[in-house]
């Protein structure tokens, strides 16, 4: 399976609160970052959690946010980050 | 002897009673990890024996590996770019056991400073820097080093300029992640072992620096 995403792609991470096993955190949901590495695949964690195979593997991204994006009163400086390992399903291009 | 018979209302001591370990709840989710290794046991897909000697094993690992890794990546160029690439392999060169599970190594610059968390759970590298912290698990430490790392850091005696970004890094999937921390000013003429004296485990986590020396 190719990657969908390169690196330096904007993309926003899926607003979506689905039931079960899922190892995308709350706080990045609906929120905007930039690829920042394109790790490899792994099979699917939430396919995973019930006994299941996992496939397809899904890619997964080194995906920047910016602080201040994540949370309105962040307090330090505007260049600081959070890198977050997300899954390609929870992506979706953002045109900038 | 005096004729006193000590129950629990009859502590005489003027501190608590350390709790034991079976005072926790035992959970579901505990019934079922026990339920599934005797399962395991009594169909001999492993004896235990075996079990008891990989607890033993993860146990005896510690940040003196990652250690190791660090001092020869400050002193080997090559050494240290290929253990950016993937530091499995890398640990390998030094007859370290990394495991199979990937581990990323992110670099401290003057221009930005890693602290790694793991928000959803409690992954850490157990099989370069051991048994993690007390405190890295804890809810405080997962909630708050991802919304204010400066104030958490400073909490550690760690104070980041704001000319340098931080840059907090969430296990949440398949990697876990190291901190390659700074060469201390002052070491120039140290060799590895002695430089692997010097590097921490709160240095690889990324919630402190090697002070200059």
């Amino acid at each position: 399976m190719s990657a969908r995403f390169a690196v330096g792609d904007n993309v926003r991470v899926r607003e979506a609160y689905p039931p079960g096993h899922i190892r995308t955190p709350h706080f990045i949901r609906g929120k905007a970052g930039v690829v920042s590495a394109v790790i490899g695949t792994f099979a699917n964690p939430e396919e995973l959690a019930y006994g299941r195979p996992g496939t397809p593997k899904q890619t997964l991204y080194w995906v920047t946010f910016p602080q201040t994006g994540l949370w309105p009163d962040y307090a330090g400086p505007e260049h600081d980050t959070a890198v977050v390992d997300v899954f390609e399903h929870w992506l979706v291009g953002e045109q900038q | 002897m005096s004729d006193h018979h000590h129950h629990d209302d009859d502590w005489p001591y003027p501190h608590p009673k350390q709790p034991d370990t079976e005072d926790a709840p035992f959970t579901d989710h505990m019934a079922m990890a026990e339920a599934v290794t005797e399962l395991l046991i009594d169909k001999n897909i492993f004896t235990a024996d075996d079990m008891r000697k990989m607890v033993e094993y993860i146990d005896s690992k510690s940040p003196a590996e990652g250690a190791r890794m660090v001092a020869r990546a400050w002193t080997d160029p090559d050494f240290k770019g290929r253990m950016l690439k993937d530091v499995n392999a890398a640990a390998k060169e030094l007859d370290i056991d990394a495991g199979t599970i990937p581990i990323r190594c992110v670099e401290n610059t003057p221009e930005a400073h890693n602290v790694i968390v793991c928000t959803l759970c409690s992954c850490y590298p157990r099989m370069l820097l051991g048994l993690p912290p007390d405190w890295y698990k804890s809810r405080a430490y997962r909630s708050r080093v991802i919304r204010e790392p400066r104030k958490v850091l400073a909490e550690f005696g760690t104070d980041i300029s704001d000319a340098v970004e931080t840059r907090v890094h969430d296990s949440t999937a398949d990697l876990r992640y190291m901190v390659l921390p700074m060469r201390p000013k002052g070491s120039e003429g140290m060799n590895e072992d002695a430089l692997a004296g010097l590097v921490t485990r709160d240095s690889m986590i990324g919630v402190s620096v090697i002070k200059d020396l």
